[in-house]
């Protein structure tokens, strides 16, 4: 055990080494994209009938005239002194910026990987364990229906329901105008609510995440059903669990014990793979629910060419993927003692 | 030449089409008989728009957001104009972005699965890092940054989704290519000196075919929510179009005063996009009871 631990430890601070050269890679590859690409942040934000003089002055103010090399080392000495530069359209320091909305996304998408978990694997394991049955069946088509749904319309159904004809949850944003937000330390509004030991807040807090983060969750859900239907299944009918039925061990145990922690395992891996498919749900869910997070800033910084923004979010991006992927590389490496590193 | 052919040569697709018949009357062949007559069904709508559709779909033809009923079936929208003959031009856009996407996809993701799952070694390795990295970036964003590069219209929108399922083909294909290359009737023909290209197209081509349709469609299914997600955006398609997306991205602000003008075109969204996963479902049973194990191989690997 001791030798699969310390190849875990070598392997951990391999993949964190190797984090600097492809988030280097990673920015240089944006830089260049971004300077490659027709239009600019400044014609952007003026538009086609800006002031010509206007607009020539703002981007020598902004270095764009300078060589494309002296840009990109003045923006990797940046990066490394810790300065994002200022967005271009908001004039507000990059910085700032992420650290103001990374939380609400990071808050969003966490509770809704715990919607999706719950509700995924439990009606994936209850429709395995009943396989050709009515509830399957009946599993199925929520799975189908959940996995194709336009997410932006199902939020808004939910909004009208919940929000807007029932009344119980709030219609948008993160957090009511008329309470005053706790202090911040994390950022993310329960657990800052929390730790002040704030129960108005946290209730206020978690009321406006229930609906975004029930929207992006469910969609996602589909998703889990699938992989968790088709695993249980698998193992229910594989030679370990026959060889556990035969040796007379009551058919709870063999469920709980042997053919569903198999059945997780590659559950748990795809896992990774769909923080890719939750980031682009959260860009639709924070536009209907007016949820200011990061996928908002991306896009508008995006639209507007705001490069600034747009490299730093990059890199936040890019870290967060990198931290994401080794933790369920980490996690893999606990729940399958095949996996070796 | 020919003491290489040594089967009866019955093309690729008459087999796919052949495996497929034969089980069209199993459940799983229901399904996707029931997910063909949809998608033909708007396609046709899409194409005999300007017969079926009671209004221009561009005019304001009556009072603003009148709710369904009496000469609009679906109501109106704030511009007054009618959402059911919006909805049924709206079907042209995402078929047709769908259709270019997906097959420009298919046309370049393909022969680099080929290339890499056959070619092995550094080229390999170096195609499976690239495709990951587009693979594990969220979707939305990359078809947001892909169309905001290239600027708007169908063709461009078209292009920015294509990247975004390039990955899908090129996996799937290449771990398929690279297990079907240590078979040992491929092996034989190498060591025959048979060339490359005919190993490929003879050998190995037939074996990988079967999961092509499969994929297709749940590309296409994925691809028209991307599209949905684009337009609703606003990003990608120049104003005035009827759109499905698009349509929300106009009424959804108003939601609360006239629902309908959201609602219909989403359902439609949800209708094409189920349509299109039962094709590829149905399919993935009938073509390939193999694929699932390789997927999950896959997944595990």
């Amino acid at each position: 055990m001791t030798g699969s631990t310390a190849s875990l430890r070598a392997y951990i601070i391999t993949r964190t080494l190797l984090m600097v050269p492809m988030l280097l890679l990673l920015v240089t590859f944006t830089f260049f994209i971004l300077r490659v690409a027709p239009g600019d942040p400044v014609s952007a934000l003026y538009g086609e009938h800006g002031n010509p003089q206007l607009i020539d002055q703002v981007k020598r103010e902004l270095g764009l005239y300078d060589p494309l090399y002296v840009q990109y080392f003045r923006y990797i000495r940046d990066i490394f002194t810790g300065n994002m530069g200022t967005s271009i359209v908001t004039s507000k320091p990059v910085i700032q910026e992420v650290s103001d909305r990374m939380p609400a996304t990071l808050e969003l998408t966490f509770s809704s990987m715990i919607v999706a978990s719950v509700l995924g694997i439990g009606l994936g394991v209850f429709a395995g364990t009943r396989r050709d049955r009515p509830a399957d069946f009946g599993t199925r088509v929520f799975a189908t229906l959940a996995y194709n749904i336009p997410i932006f319309w199902f939020g808004l159904i939910l909004k009208l329901i919940f929000a807007v004809w029932l009344g119980w949850l709030p219609v948008s944003g993160r957090f009511s105008p008329r309470l005053s937000p706790p202090p911040t330390v994390t950022g993310m509004y329960t657990i800052d609510s929390l730790l002040a030991a704030d129960l108005r807040a946290f209730v206020d807090a978690v009321g406006h995440l229930i609906l975004p983060s029930l929207t992006l969750g469910i969609v996602l859900a589909g998703f889990f059903v699938r992989i968790t239907r088709v695993n249980v299944i698998q193992a229910m009918s594989s030679d370990f669990v026959e060889a556990a039925r035969a040796r007379g061990i009551p058919e709870r145990n063999v469920f709980f014990r042997h053919a569903l922690r198999n059945a997780l395992v590659p559950v748990v891996t795809t896992m990774g793979l769909t923080f890719a498919l939750l980031f682009s749900g959260a860009i639709l869910t924070e536009t209907v629910f007016s949820f200011e997070g990061m996928g908002r800033f991306v896009y508008l910084a995006i639209s507007y060419r705001d490069y600034p923004a747009i490299q730093g979010a990059v890199v936040y991006y890019g870290i967060l993927m990198v931290v994401i992927s080794l933790a369920i590389d980490i996690v893999n490496a606990f729940v399958d003692p095949r996996i070796r590193y | 030449m020919s003491r290489w052919v040594a089967r009866g040569r019955t093309s690729v697709v008459g087999r796919l089409i052949g495996s497929f018949l034969s089980q069209s009357r199993t459940a799983a062949g229901i399904v996707v008989w029931i997910g063909i007559s949809i998608v033909l069904g708007i396609i046709i709508v899409a194409i005999f728009a300007p017969f079926l559709a009671p209004f221009d779909p561009n005019t304001k033809v009556g009072a603003v957001e009148a709710p369904p009923g009496g000469p609009f079936l679906m109501g109106t929208d704030r511009s007054g104009q009618d959402v059911f003959s919006r909805i049924l031009y709206g079907a042209r856009i995402p078929l047709s972005i769908v259709a270019v996407a997906t097959t420009l996809s298919l046309i370049i993701g393909l022969p680099l699965g080929l290339l890499s799952g056959y070619a092995g070694g550094r080229l390999d390795r170096a195609l499976v890092l690239v495709m990951d990295s587009i693979y594990a970036f969220p979707g939305l964003l990359l078809a947001i940054a892909v169309a905001a590069i290239i600027g708007r219209g169908i063709l461009n929108i078209s292009f920015a989704i294509a990247v975004v399922y390039v990955p899908t083909y090129f996996r799937v294909i290449r771990n398929h290519v690279s297990s079907v290359k240590q078979e040992p009737y491929v092996e034989a023909a190498i060591a025959l000196g048979m060339p490359s290209w005919r190993v490929i197209g003879r050998y190995v081509l037939p074996n990988v075919a079967q999961s092509i349709p499969v994929i297709f469609s749940v590309n296409a299914a994925d691809s028209v929510l991307t599209e949905a997600g684009l337009t609703f955006l606003g990003l990608g398609l120049p104003p005035g179009i009827p759109d499905w997306g698009f349509d929300i991205s106009l009424s959804w602000q108003r939601f609360e005063a006239s629902w309908w003008a959201t609602f219909y075109p989403g359902l439609f969204i949800l209708i094409l996009t189920t349509a299109l996963t039962f094709i590829g479902e149905g399919l993935n049973d009938i073509l390939n009871p193999l694929l699932r194990k390789s997927q999950k191989a896959a997944v595990e690997a």
